[in-house]
């Protein structure tokens, strides 16, 4: 996959509401391959940063520029909600739904939609109403549904929480097939045992802004902050 | 005490003997109130579902007078349908005054704000729900529209159903603008209105048990065909 939307340029991205600060200044540079792992206690702004790049937050200063026109580029995007939102239809439809929004083939389609049901498990429940499926199935549907149409970006929200070891081992295998296909991916997560699994590169956050950040290998082995130090200890960080 | 059980025989009777006159009055019925609630329910799904996720100056204002038009008195519609469409009114060229099509006018100005209202209660929490899915798959507004409605199709029914139940059980403006005319404009309420009047009260009582037969028939026929309460829920 040729990814276009690289580099993508943070500068001064602030968030707030109803007066208080969540998260910013923000400045980041996402180059086109990889994992980046976004680490932070709770409340950090871990969520927020991933919505304010993908454009669901709106900004209260600085800007987020892609190298195509923002439309094009968040049509280029998916997102992969904390709380899986699943759509009140079959498996069948929610994995349809992506692709009916483009101009493509009833056939293509179909074809899609049965070999991702196939990857994800799920191909005998295609007609099923999704939303009784189980909370690592929903998690996989609406991981599939966000690869099916092969965004060049990814971002995930703590996908695995709540998921067993199972589960968790199945989406990040296909993330990590997504990533062999050229899908760049954002995630964050409370899981470090994941991010050392996953991460090519780390953002540590702490306070809505960026503490520390680099390739993910020097900062397990060396972290540069006492803040950083300490969350990878386990420690208590606020 | 008498006089419901005299209703029922009567009702029982009519119904048996599928008296011509009944039969005509109670396909009128179905027929106004039916078209009454397919053109409403096609102006006040949408607009319910609109307003639900769009934001605009006033919204609130008017989400506030949708709910007040909820309780729009009929006889008022009724006088003011039929002052429109009276000769001297801006539609009296169309002749349409005391006509089963003024009836579904009426009808329709009726039920459209509670179609809506209840569409737009139900699609707001739906939205709720959609809102950062939708928005993230970039779609626009008009399939935001089609897909709320879509999968809120249940509580858009039951929003349906509510209008169809206060279309068919409507007397007021239906017998200032239709006349009830026999062979004509009758329906079942009107006709019930006039042998009230006339002292048969048990007929109009049988008339009674049959529109209140008819509106539970409605109603029970389309949660079947729609698969309400069956197999899988949503």
């Amino acid at each position: 996959m040729v990814n276009s939307l690289f580099p993508m340029i943070a500068r001064g991205v602030m968030v707030r509401r109803r007066g208080k600060r969540l998260l910013g200044p923000v400045d980041m540079t996402l180059h086109a391959t990889g994992i980046t792992v976004v680490l932070g206690p709770n409340g950090a702004g871990k969520t927020t940063l991933l919505k304010a790049l993908h454009g669901l937050e709106r900004l209260n200063a600085g800007q987020v520029n892609w190298s195509i026109p923002d439309t094009d580029a968040r049509a280029r995007q998916a997102y992969v909600f904390q709380t899986p939102i699943i759509l009140q239809r079959t498996v069948r439809q929610n994995l349809a739904y992506p692709l009916n929004l483009i101009s493509i083939s009833k056939d293509a389609v179909a074809l899609a939609v049965a070999a991702w049901a196939e990857r994800i498990g799920l191909a005998d429940a295609l007609d099923r109403p999704a939303t009784r499926l189980s909370g690592g199935e929903k998690q996989k549907l609406a991981l599939a549904r966000a690869l099916i149409g092969e965004p060049e970006l990814l971002f995930l929200d703590e996908p695995c929480t709540n998921l067993d070891g199972r589960s968790t081992r199945e989406i990040e295998g296909l993330l990590r097939a997504a990533r062999e296909n050229g899908t760049r991916i954002i995630m964050a997560t409370h899981d470090l045992g994941q991010a050392r699994r996953m991460a090519s590169d780390i953002l540590f956050l702490v306070d809505g802004t960026i503490h520390e950040s680099g390739p993910s290998a020097s900062c397990f082995s060396a972290p540069k902050t006492n803040a950083l130090r300490a969350f990878l200890n386990g420690d208590i960080v606020e | 005490m008498t006089d419901i059980w005299q209703g029922i025989q009567a009702a029982f009777w009519l119904i048996a003997t599928l008296d011509p006159d009944l039969v005509e009055i109670t396909l009128r019925s179905l027929q106004v109130s039916l078209s009454a609630l397919l053109i409403a329910s096609l102006i006040a799904l949408p607009l319910g579902t609109w307003l639900a996720i769009r934001r605009f100056r006033f919204r609130r204002t008017a989400i506030a007078v949708l709910n007040a038009f909820m309780g729009l008195p009929p006889v008022v519609v009724g006088l003011i349908v039929y002052l429109l469409l009276s000769r001297s009114g801006p539609f009296g060229v169309f002749g349409l005054l005391f006509t089963p099509t003024a009836m579904i006018i009426a009808q329709v100005i009726i039920i459209t704000p509670l179609i809506a209202s209840i569409t737009h209660q139900a699609m707001r929490e739906l939205w709720a729900e959609y809102h950062d899915l939708l928005i993230s798959m970039n779609v626009p507004p008009h399939k935001r529209i089609g897909t709320l409605i879509m999968d809120g199709r249940r509580a858009l029914l039951t929003a349906a159903l509510a209008g169809f139940g206060r279309a068919i059980g409507e007397v007021g403006a239906i017998m200032i603008v239709g006349g009830n005319i026999d062979h004509a404009t009758r329906v079942l309420t009107t006709a019930i209105a006039l042998e009230t009047g006339k002292g048969d009260f048990a007929l109009a009582l049988g008339l009674g048990f049959v529109l209140i037969g008819l509106a539970v028939s409605v109603s029970l026929i389309i949660h079947a065909l729609s698969g309400t309460e069956r197999g899988s829920r949503w």
